[in-house]
This record gives C-alpha cells, structure tokens and sequence, in this order.
C-alpha cells in the first residue's frame, strides 16, 4: 500500500504544484499508516525539496514526458507498482490534462481540486466558483485527487526521499510541444501560483497609468492582474485577466484597485485569503467582499502604499 | 470535419447559491440556467467556425434531464446543426465522461470540444477523462485552434505563459479564453433551432463519487475601512493582523 504523488518538473525541479502534491500525499499517507511515493520524468536535480515534502521514495523516468497520454500510462504503472491505493496530483494545467486519464486507468474515482486531506473516504472542495463547498465521497476502492493551488502548505521537514529508475511501456506521443511563449511578466510567478496579487481595474483610466500598479507589485514582490473590462479593451494582456471568465487564482493577498467587483470578477478571486479593495466609491460591491478597504483615488493611494512597504523593508 | 460539442448547462452567475434537503441538493428554486459559459463562447462557437471554413457537421452532446433542453435549443440557435442529449441524471464527471464516450466512441469524430471547466462543480476533469476513453490526443485550456489535415496546431495555457503544441487527430480539447468571441443567436437561428433534431438517448454508466453534502463559506467579517490619508496603516496591518506580506 501507499500513496502515489504525480509530480510535474521544470529545469529538474518539482513545481510548487508538484510539492503541494508531494506534500499532501506524505500527510495522507501518514493518516493511513502507509508510505508517500512519487512518480517524476526527465531531468532531475530537486530531489531534497521531493524528500522535504515528505516523499520517502522517488520512482524516476529518465526520458522526460510531454504528452498527457504518455504520463497517464507511466503514473499509472507507477501506482500499480507502488500498490497505490491514492494517487494525488496538482489541480494545474498539467493535473487537468494528467489526472483524470490516469483516474479512468485506474478506475478510481477522483476529485478534482481538493482543499483538504480527506477523512476517510470523504474530502472537500470548492464548488461554485468558490461561493460554497462540497464534501465528496469516493465510491471506488482506488482515489484520485487533484490539490487546488495554494491552497496546502508544503512540508520542509529533515526526511530524505531515495530515488530508484522506474520505466514502463508509455506509448506513442501524441502531442508535441513546439514553442512556449513566456508571458510578459518580467520574471514575475505565475498567476495561478501567485501568492501575492496587486490588480487593477477601469478605475485606472488607461494603460499608460499602469506604472503605480507596478511599482507596487515590484515592492511586494507580487503578480500583476487586472479586471476582465481592461484585458477586453486591450490595455493589459489576456493572460492577467482574473475572473469567471479568465483566471481563478486563490493568493494569500489580492489587492484590488479601481475594481467595483461585479460578481463575474469575485468568482475568479473570492478564494483569497485576505482582499484589499481600494476605491473612490464607498458603495462599490468588492467592499462587501474585503478584508480591508480604502475609501480613495488609486492614483493617490497606490503610490503612498508603495513608500509604506519600502519603508518597512528599510 | 465531423465535430463535436459537449454542453453542459450552470447556474447563472448571478444566481443565489443555497442548498436544500438537510444540505444534500443544491437548491434550484428561483435560478435561471445558462450554457456554461466556456462550453458556449469559446468551445461551441470555434466548432461552428471550423464548420464554416472547412464544412462538416457539428453536433452537441449534453448529459442531463429533459429540464437542460432550452439550453440545449441555445446551442441550435447560435448554430450547432443537431443535438444528442443522455437521458441521465449523473453524479460525477467520470459518470459523464462514460456516457459521452460511449456515445462517440466508433462515430468518427475528428475534433471533441468542452469547455476549460463548468461554473457549478469547477472540476475541468470530464474533458481529459473522455480523451483517454476514446484513447487520443488532448489539449487543457486551448486559447486557439487550426487545423491542417490530420493534424492540429493548438495554443494551450501553460505555467507563466502559452504553448504552441501540435496533436494529431482525433483530439479532445477543453477550451479558454481566446479560442472565439461570443456569438448571440439572430432570429433566423432561434426559429430554425426549435425544428433542428434532438436526440434523446438512454444509457447509464457507473460514477466513481457522490457529493455527501453541501456547505457554504464562514461569513466575511466586515471590512475594515482605512482612511486614504494614512495608507501606511494598511501595510502595517497585513504583516502584523493578516500575516501575508
């Protein structure tokens, strides 16, 4: 028996995806007395953040792996070979394509975008756009469960994780990657992973303005976003539209300026765990919806914002 | 091209979210049902458009009761050709998947369209699970398709920026933000709609979860109101109260 992380890597190291995984399936195997095993591809140098994680054992594939299909059939060799009885994966880009095919392999039923460990068979998540949860129950003797980002903490404890090669018959590929265009976020951490959003609005009043958004972000060390109007209009890419409609990101700290909060824009972000709403109308909707508010013009208090956090860096 | 479109229907956006029978069935009293949004704007309308450069037929498949049918005419009106609709009420994705795959599985379609995920259950799993059933290609929270023969170029999400990946047909993709603009249906295409054909199939197929229960967040306390002129505050108060700077 044991529970089997599916760990994505970039540049041989787990994404924080991956270690959120690692980690809640070395909690979930503590629960059930049973070991955490991983299943990685391709290159591999963070094998100490793995170990961290609570990965007592690494089953490595030399080649790396791009196609879902491919990676459907090497974790699921993985869980058969580990006696996996709960395979857990990120709820990212890669968990979505991965592991529902490896749940239909496995027949096990699987819960996507889980918030918690689960207490036997029962785990929750977040349904409807994050306005109430479910408590879910899996009916097959096998589990699957994708963790939604940022949303469990990564273990940094003294364990070490062994690493043993692990090959299985993976197939054709189907599909090949043939460029990535990074975004345009100067380095910034993707906004799905952000911990840190500062986002802005139509309260802006055009795209030139957008300097105090930024300069803010800088000193936080944050992730830009903004509101779905301004990425419609065309004053910020596409790829910073939180929303219903774009990202639904679930950070530690959303600071929102110049946004009214229509309810389309508070169910990409109503899972974050503190909201700052800065605005110059004490009636707009996103006040019902923070933590702290500032009544005021952004371009005003942006900038004083941005000195207070300097200063308490000094 | 023989395409495709798997529809399912959501709460409005707007709609009250409670829930009935000691927490167990969400409470539909009084909500407004719409074509989940990234199953319509995005997936349905890319459909149609390929239909139109490169002819072929596009078909619509929804898992649900005879109450998903006006969403259902929507999807005629705004131009699918035909509707298939699994007489089923399911209890998760993998129940979904199973009866779509079965569904499709031997008919020859070259492209399967979802939506990156429904507004109700946010699961994004149905679309994965039906490529691996029907054994193809798939590409999660594609932002723009074209299609050369057998093959097909597809710009996808991916962390901190996009893809360009090439997969080869048949393919099941779930669509995004940027794979087409919303159409609103004309007249023409809502009268034509009422006599397109709707097929009403029955199958079942066994889930792998049930939901136990329903809960709703803790209530936000009140906002905590800083005046504009000492901002400073604010900082002061997100490292030392709320710990996240």
């Amino acid at each position: 028996m044991s529970v089997l992380a599916i760990i994505n890597t970039q540049n041989g190291f787990a994404t924080k995806s991956g270690l959120e995984s690692a980690s809640y399936a070395a909690g979930l195997a503590a629960q059930i007395g049973t070991d955490a095993v991983s299943i990685v591809a391709g290159p591999l140098s963070g094998t100490e953040a793995i170990g961290a994680a609570g990965i007592a054992r690494i089953l490595h594939h030399e080649a790396a792996v791009q196609d879902s299909g491919q990676w459907a059939k090497l974790a699921s060799a993985a869980a058969d070979s580990a006696g996996a009885t709960h395979v857990v994966c990120g709820h990212d880009h890669f968990g979505r394509a991965v592991a529902p095919r490896v749940a239909v392999r496995l027949n096990a039923g699987l819960v996507a975008g889980v918030t918690q460990l689960p207490e036997g068979s029962t785990v929750r998540k977040n349904v409807f756009s994050g306005k109430a949860m479910a408590d879910v129950v899996v009916t097959t003797e096998k589990a699957v469960y994708t963790v939604t980002p940022n949303a469990f903490g990564i273990a940094t404890d003294e364990s070490k994780a062994t690493v043993e090669a692990f090959s299985a018959d993976i197939g054709a590929a189907r599909e090949t990657v043939a460029a990535f265009e990074p975004a345009s976020g100067d380095g910034q951490v993707p906004l799905p992973e952000a911990e840190l959003v500062v986002s802005a609005g139509r309260g802006l009043k055009g795209p030139e303005n957008w300097g105090i958004v930024e300069e803010l972000a800088t000193a936080l060390r944050a992730t830009t976003a903004c509101s779905r109007p301004v990425s419609d209009i065309g004053w910020r890419p596409h790829h910073e539209h939180v929303g219903q409609t774009g990202i639904t990101i679930r950070p530690n700290l959303y600071i929102a300026a110049g946004i009214s909060g229509a309810i389309q824009h508070l169910a990409g972000v109503n899972q974050s765990k503190t909201i700052v709403v800065i605005n110059t109308d004490p009636e707009a909707p996103f006040f019902k919806a923070a933590d702290y508010g500032i009544v005021g013009d952004a371009f005003e208090v942006l900038p004083k914002l941005t000195a207070a956090v300097h200063a308490l860096d000094s | 091209m023989k395409l495709l479109v798997c529809i399912s229907q959501a709460p409005d956006t707007t709609s009250r979210i409670a829930f009935t029978n000691d927490d167990r069935e969400f409470d539909s009293n009084g909500v407004q049902y719409i074509v989940n949004p990234y199953d319509e704007w995005y997936a349905l309308v890319r459909a149609i458009e390929l239909k139109e450069q490169q002819g072929g037929s596009v078909t619509t498949i929804t898992v649900g009761g005879a109450q998903c049918d006006p969403t259902i005419r929507k999807s005629l009106a705004i131009g699918a050709d035909d509707a298939v609709r699994i007489d089923s009420e399911p209890t998760d994705a993998m129940q979904v998947a199973r009866l779509i795959a079965e569904y499709a599985d031997g008919k020859g379609y070259d492209i399967i369209f979802c939506g990156k995920e429904t507004i109700d259950h946010n699961g994004a799993v149905v679309p994965a699970m039906l490529a691996e059933m029907l054994d193809c290609g798939f590409v999660a929270n594609a932002t723009q398709l074209d299609v050369n023969g057998a093959e097909a170029t597809v710009a996808r999400e991916a962390a901190g920026g996009e893809e360009k990946v090439t997969v080869t047909l048949p393919l099941v993709l779930s669509a995004a933000k940027g794979m087409a603009e919303q159409r609103i249906p004309n007249m023409r295409g809502i009268m034509s709609a009422r006599t397109k054909p709707l097929a009403v199939e029955s199958a079942s197929a066994e889930g792998g979860s049930r939901i136990e229960r329903f809960a709703l967040p803790p209530e936000k306390g009140a906002c905590k109101i800083i005046d504009a002129e000492n901002a400073a505050e604010l900082i002061r108060l997100l490292r030392e109260e709320a710990k996240v700077i």
